[in-house]
């Protein structure tokens, strides 16, 4: 890995919430091409720190500087069109809307951006149905979101998030769910995504098997503090980190 | 037979004014899953400002033209300034706030043209067409047609532009077409935007037979909410189906019903309010909505 400008960095970030403190100085590097794996138990700050990315939380202070540029500065809707789209733990599609209405929007920050505003409308409708050839679920496209199964409504989810062309991924508990079988064929999806997208992972999960094996870098983080951060073998063997999982022994 | 076809289409033509009337309800409903109390008044404002603008010697379809466009940019503004300071703030606050524009814009109304109430010119021309002995007033088949138009526009609107997707999507989900990269507050903008020239149409149609005074669609919005709640409150067309159903069977009603007549028109209105809200919460074209707790 080259020391170069990394994608994403996060910089002494903290939350408060009244007396609550969700993220305390919270730093951490995500560099472009990698997957990066956001680990720690239940509470530890993760889907907050995913929500301060995505501009859903303010943070008390701290700084989230992608591309070089602070993205507190920017306004929420922002975020996406300067490259960067999510999932959601619970899933937030479109219920009321078709599989392929949902993924279509998920290209508005490419036409609001400009990046994708001359393609004509067929031709995103087009890209919007490879997505999802490409993700296995092509033949629910004119269905419901609704009443899918939860496996399928998560490739939906996944689709749509593709959809914006993002620069960074980040995946909020991308295995949770999902049966033995899809669980096992993520990690070669989230590889193939990688590299045909061009596009950086960074999770949150909880399925270790998963993090490791895909993870190129895993950061630890408990009780709204980071206890580790390097590569999967380096995090494994970490004490304060096994302490963490299995409590004070 | 030929007086009950009589009563089916006149029933028909007020029904298609309660339809687009509440057609703007739905819309505004499916945005912030609010209605706007200030709908009927808002209609009632711009169709005098169309009503000013052909006293100043516009041709009528220019003095049309200007205060729909007037309508949009003025509801846009408002959401803006009065709404949006309390988006987040619950539905219990943003329904008081339409309360408050009601009065206001109410009052407004007759602060600037007075309560006496003046006629306003019809773009339909006035001799009835007449099919087997049915006489279909223009005006009446006029309503009829810009209604569905309307109808047919906006549901072309939101299922087939980008926009109108966006829109659907900020509904349905702010948090996560936030994250998709929409502005949803603008959204919301919008959606009054549209509303409000709904409303604007209706008013403007419906001014020739009500005639025009500030108070003149408070009947009407009644018999929208009516409208609305029987064809679903989230559904466009179960707006204008409910509509035009309502319209139908409260002319029956009051010409064959003596108990009825004209004077417990409302209440009738008011009673299918209930009885739909009992029997069938989610009307006639409505989605069971199920909230996982």
């Amino acid at each position: 890995m080259s020391a170069a400008i990394p994608l994403l960095a996060v910089r002494g970030l903290t939350v408060r919430f009244g007396g609550l403190t969700a993220l305390e100085d919270v730093s951490f590097e995500v560099t472009e091409g990698c997957i990066v794996g956001l680990i720690g138990p239940n509470g530890a700050g993760k889907t907050t720190c995913f929500n301060c990315i995505t501009r859903l939380y303010e943070p008390t202070s701290g700084e989230i500087v992608f591309k070089g540029e602070n993205l507190l500065r920017r306004a929420p809707y922002e975020v996406a069109r300067s490259g960067i789209t999510r999932t959601f733990q619970n899933l937030a599609l479109f219920d009321r809307m078709s599989v392929i209405e949902n993924v279509l929007v998920g290209y508005h920050s490419r036409y609001a951006s400009g990046n994708g505003s001359g393609q004509a409308e067929e031709a995103v409708r087009r890209e919007a149905l490879r997505m999802l050839e490409y993700l296995g679920i092509a033949e629910v496209a004119t269905r419901p979101a609704h009443g899918l199964s939860f496996g399928t409504r998560k490739s939906v989810e996944l689709a749509r998030a593709l959809m914006a062309a993002p620069e960074l991924l980040l995946l909020d508990e991308p295995a949770g769910g999902l049966n033995h079988d899809e669980v096992a064929a993520l990690g070669a999806t989230f590889k193939r995504i990688c590299s045909d997208f061009k596009t950086t992972i960074l999770m949150v999960e909880h399925h270790m098997r998963l993090v490791m094996g895909v993870s190129d870098h895993v950061v630890v983080l408990d009780s709204g503090r980071k206890i580790a951060d390097g590569t999967p073998d380096v995090v494994q063997r970490n004490p304060a980190v096994i302490e963490a999982y299995l409590g004070a022994v | 037979m030929q007086e009950l076809a009589q009563q089916v289409v006149s029933g028909l033509a007020s029904g298609s004014i309660y339809a687009s009337m509440a057609l703007a309800l739905v819309l505004i409903y499916r945005s912030m899953n609010v209605i706007n109390f200030a709908q009927g008044e808002m209609a009632m404002f711009t169709t005098f400002i169309a009503w000013q603008l052909v006293q100043q010697g516009l041709p009528l379809w220019a003095a049309f033209t200007a205060t729909i466009a007037v309508a949009f940019v003025g509801a846009v503004l408002l959401e803006r300034i009065v709404i949006r300071p309390v988006e987040r703030a619950g539905p219990l606050t943003i329904v008081i706030v339409t309360l408050g524009l009601l009065i206001t814009f109410n009052g407004l109304a007759g602060l600037f043209w007075g309560y006496v109430i003046k006629s306003f010119p019809s773009p339909f021309p006035a001799a009835p067409i007449n099919i087997g002995g049915v006489a279909f007033s223009s005006q009446d088949v006029g309503i009829i047609l810009v209604s569905l138009a309307s109808l047919g526009v906006i549901s072309l609107f939101f299922a087939k532009t980008k926009l109108g997707l966006a829109m659907r999507a900020a509904a349905l989900y702010p948090a996560a077409s936030q994250v998709l990269g929409i502005r949803v507050s603008w959204m919301l903008a919008l959606g009054w935007g549209l509303s409000a020239v709904v409303g604007a149409i209706s008013g403007m149609m419906v001014a020739p037979v009500v005639f025009l005074d500030p108070n003149m669609m408070q009947g009407i919005v009644v018999y929208a909410f009516a409208a609305a709640v029987l064809g679903g409150v989230e559904s466009p067309l179960g707006a204008v189906v409910g509509g035009l159903i309502l319209g139908v069977l409260l002319n029956l009603l009051g010409t064959y019903v003596e108990f009825v007549g004209t004077d417990l028109r409302l209440a009738v209105a008011f009673a299918i309010i209930v009885a739909v809200l009992l029997i069938r919460p989610a009307g006639l074209f409505g989605r069971v909505s199920v909230a996982r707790v």
